[in-house]
């Protein structure tokens, strides 16, 4: 992965750091990785963490849900962190902020309770 | 007479790619640079940069069913009328029914985890958005944004 993705698992949580741009291309690389990820860790949370990311488009938004179900199928959820302007609006327009909850960094992210 | 004096303030690129998914970010930096020519602000080119991404994607993705195929792209900027008009074709399999594939979170490729918002996309963050497709031919998507403009 040397577009600036990045894994990690902590406390049972999957952070995800996305790349600068979020689109259909990135987003091919990232579902695989993902569904590597959680086919080796134990999760109960995906963290998503944009705080690298400058640009995303609906390709973002299938990625988001599809994780978003998944979790959800196995009691599980979806965390969003370090959003900037230009992504807060392409998710209010998705309605996700009414699914998932919006956190300031992957920390907060982590430790929020739901 | 005016005539010749108006045309100056119109310049068009026209290019054409291969339907490969990293042609994708390729397709917004160029509208981008060339949208630049109309001092656009830092919101107004995440804009057209999103909604040239949906575009392209659309080609690639449903027009050409991720096979090889040509997108091709003309993008203008009138600098009198500071409008800045995109348009994206593809010869691939068409839309069967337009109003369908605008509607919110419509999609028929759930099974790829589609969003169904690209053209929600397209219609939130340009000013007009024209479509004409026909099946089995290809699809045309024109669109347009004025630059400048205070929020409505």
């Amino acid at each position: 992965m040397n577009d600036g993705t990045s894994y990690q698992v902590d406390h049972y949580c999957l952070i995800v750091g996305l790349p600068e741009e979020v689109d259909h291309h990135s987003s091919q690389a990232l579902r695989k990785e993902m569904e590597e990820q959680l086919g080796r860790h134990y999760v109960r949370r995906i963290v998503f963490d944009f705080s690298k990311t400058r640009f995303m488009d609906s390709s973002g938004i299938g990625v988001l849900l599809g994780r978003y179900k998944e979790m959800k199928g196995r009691g599980g959820d979806t965390v969003l962190c370090g959003l900037n302007e230009q992504i807060r609006r392409i998710l209010k327009i998705s309605g996700i902020p009414g699914l998932m909850p919006c956190c300031e960094d992957w920390q907060t992210a982590r430790d929020y309770r739901s | 007479m005016s005539e010749p004096m108006r045309e100056q303030t119109r310049e068009t690129v026209y290019f054409r790619m291969e339907s490969r998914s990293h042609n994708e970010q390729f397709a917004r930096v160029v509208v981008a640079v060339f949208a630049s020519r109309l001092d656009p602000t830092v919101e107004e080119l995440n804009d057209i940069k999103t909604a040239v991404s949906e575009a392209v994607t659309n080609a690639i993705i449903h027009g050409y069913e991720e096979k090889d195929g040509w997108v091709e792209m003309e993008v203008s900027v009138d600098t009198t009328a500071r409008e800045l008009t995109v348009t994206v074709s593809d010869a691939g399999r068409g839309i069967e029914d337009i109003e369908k594939a605008r509607e919110p979170f419509f999609t028929t490729k759930g099974e790829n985890e589609r969003s169904g918002m690209g053209f929600s996309f397209m219609e939130a963050f340009m000013d007009t958005l024209e479509v004409e497709s026909e099946a089995g031919r290809g699809t045309r998507i024109r669109m347009s944004k004025k630059i400048g403009q205070p929020e409505c």
